[in-house]
């Protein structure tokens, strides 16, 4: 039991209003982790302004792209077909968070502004090119996910301002991604380290035939053996690293060295090192420095594979209809 | 500042007079006095304090009361029917041994009837899924799964 009053406003507008209006106040979505800061006594606001009853703010629009609404749950993410197949790295995360019970009312907008290093929703973010949309009293704003993490718990927003959504943008249907969570228990934990890649491949003279030797096999790895030789090149990649500094990062060292290069073993092996060497992770009580970067060599190529399976295996292809 | 919201809870509509701080658990179990209902952690670790709302299973302990307003509500004390003869998942979790301590039982039985009001032929992984927020510290949570999967059989004939 605490000592705020709760606000219910309808729309935005009325949300920032109250903000602007009311002493010592907190915004409050899914409450997953406000009510645990607010129960740990180390938050205590005399308002909480509940945005869970604001219907602009849940929406999942595809076209062109993806439009995501701050109040969509992490379930409805996890639930998605369309998500599931062109942004994966995203519907892995969002089904990663914590339980049922919280996916059921924990919000995208509350995973991102709360800013863990650890939060799963922002590697995929990270990768996924999104840019955050922001509304306040001095109007709306875009800006770019990287810009937006400042550190612990330290996002760019203002007094008063709130996310209201996500674009991100279409990538194409040679693009997959994943997002890996390495954590003890797969259920209520926060990961030890996470990892998100997304990776666009193109093939040398741009014929676009069905080839059977890349759904023959199930194991990616093997496909990636039978191809090395060949001009199958990565064009573009995007690495996001959480857990392994104060706040989620890319490896942009490592994906500038990937960019155009013939898919290998040894060439993830060797992107992995490069990311490894460009995260700065620390001791804590899930794990200590030293594990931490050698998972940052492992599972950042296992998550450029899974992103290349989602391109080009039959299970969870990106694009069903388009087979080299 | 007392405030009164109107919900529907175990199918009854209900008014009450709740305070803006309290959770939804703590109108169940002080208020109402749905014991049945249990505070584990109170920080949504545990899933010994899961009802359903609106169809999906929440943490109660980290739900503001306000946002009960308009919702159905359900809690352990509404799965059994109204002449008192047991949930297919009530009888199955006392059939399979899926009961030691019985603290997270109601927990685990609510996880389990949001999964099977969605899917009512669950893989092993869903089950699993379902109630992975649920704590057990009894079992291996084997015959709690087998529970479940019993619970679904039962209901399909």
């Amino acid at each position: 039991m605490s000592n705020y009053e709760y606000h219910k406003p309808q729309t935005v507008k009325e949300a920032i209003g109250l903000m602007e209006s009311l002493e010592n106040a907190k915004y409050i979505a899914g409450g997953t982790d406000v009510i645990v800061l607010v129960k740990q006594e180390k938050l205590a606001p005399a308002n909480l302004v509940s945005l869970r009853n604001i219907s602009e703010l849940v929406y999942i629009d595809t076209k062109d792209g993806l439009k995501l609404g701050a109040g969509v749950t992490h379930s409805a993410i996890a639930n998605n077909e369309f998500i599931r197949k062109r942004y994966s790295a995203l519907a892995d995360a969002a089904g990663a968070v914590g339980s049922k019970q919280i996916r059921n009312v924990a919000t995208m907008g509350g995973n991102i502004c709360n800013a863990a290093p650890s939060a799963d929703t922002a590697c995929p973010l990270l990768v996924l090119d999104a840019k955050i949309v922001i509304d306040g009293k001095a109007g709306k704003r875009e800006v770019p996910i990287d810009d937006f993490f400042l550190g612990p718990n330290k996002v760019a927003l203002n007094a008063g301002e709130l996310v209201t959504g996500f674009v991100l943008p279409d990538l194409g249907s040679n693009t997959g991604s994943a997002y890996i969570k390495h954590a003890r228990r797969q259920a209520m934990d926060l990961p030890i380290i996470g990892i998100a890649a997304r990776a666009a491949i193109k093939i040398d003279g741009n014929e676009a035939v069905c080839r059977d030797s890349f759904v023959a096999g199930n194991d990616i790895s093997q496909t990636i053996k039978r191809l090395e030789d060949e001009r199958l090149v990565f064009e573009d990649v995007r690495i996001a690293m959480g857990v392994v500094a104060p706040r989620p990062v890319r490896a942009k060292k490592a994906e500038e060295a990937i960019k155009g290069k013939i898919i290998s073993e040894k060439l993830l092996k060797e992107i992995g090192e490069i990311a490894a060497s460009e995260s700065q992770p620390r001791d804590s009580i899930r794990g200590e420095a030293w594990y931490r970067r050698e998972m940052v060599k492992v599972l950042t190529g296992r998550a450029i594979l899974r992103s290349i399976g989602r391109i080009v295996g039959p299970e969870q292809m990106t694009n069903p209809n388009r087979l080299w | 500042m007392k405030k009164e919201i109107t919900f529907t809870l175990n199918n009854e509509k209900v008014v009450v007079e709740v305070d803006p701080g309290w959770t939804l658990l703590y109108l169940l179990r002080e208020v109402f006095e749905l014991t049945g209902t249990k505070e584990g952690c109170g920080v949504g670790e545990c899933g010994a304090c899961t009802v359903i709302v609106d169809g999906d299973a929440v943490s109660s302990c980290l739900y503001p009361v306000l946002e009960a307003e308009g919702k159905n509500v359900i809690t352990i004390e509404g799965v059994a029917a109204s002449d008192g003869t047991l949930h297919p998942l009530q009888q199955a979790f006392i059939d399979n041994n899926g009961v030691q301590c019985g603290y997270c039982t109601s927990g685990m039985i609510m996880s389990a009837k949001a999964l099977l009001e969605k899917k009512a032929v669950p893989t092993e992984e869903d089950i699993r899924t379902s109630i992975a927020g649920n704590i057990c510290r009894c079992t291996g949570y084997v015959q709690i799964v087998e529970s479940v999967q019993q619970a679904a059989e039962r209901m399909k004939k």
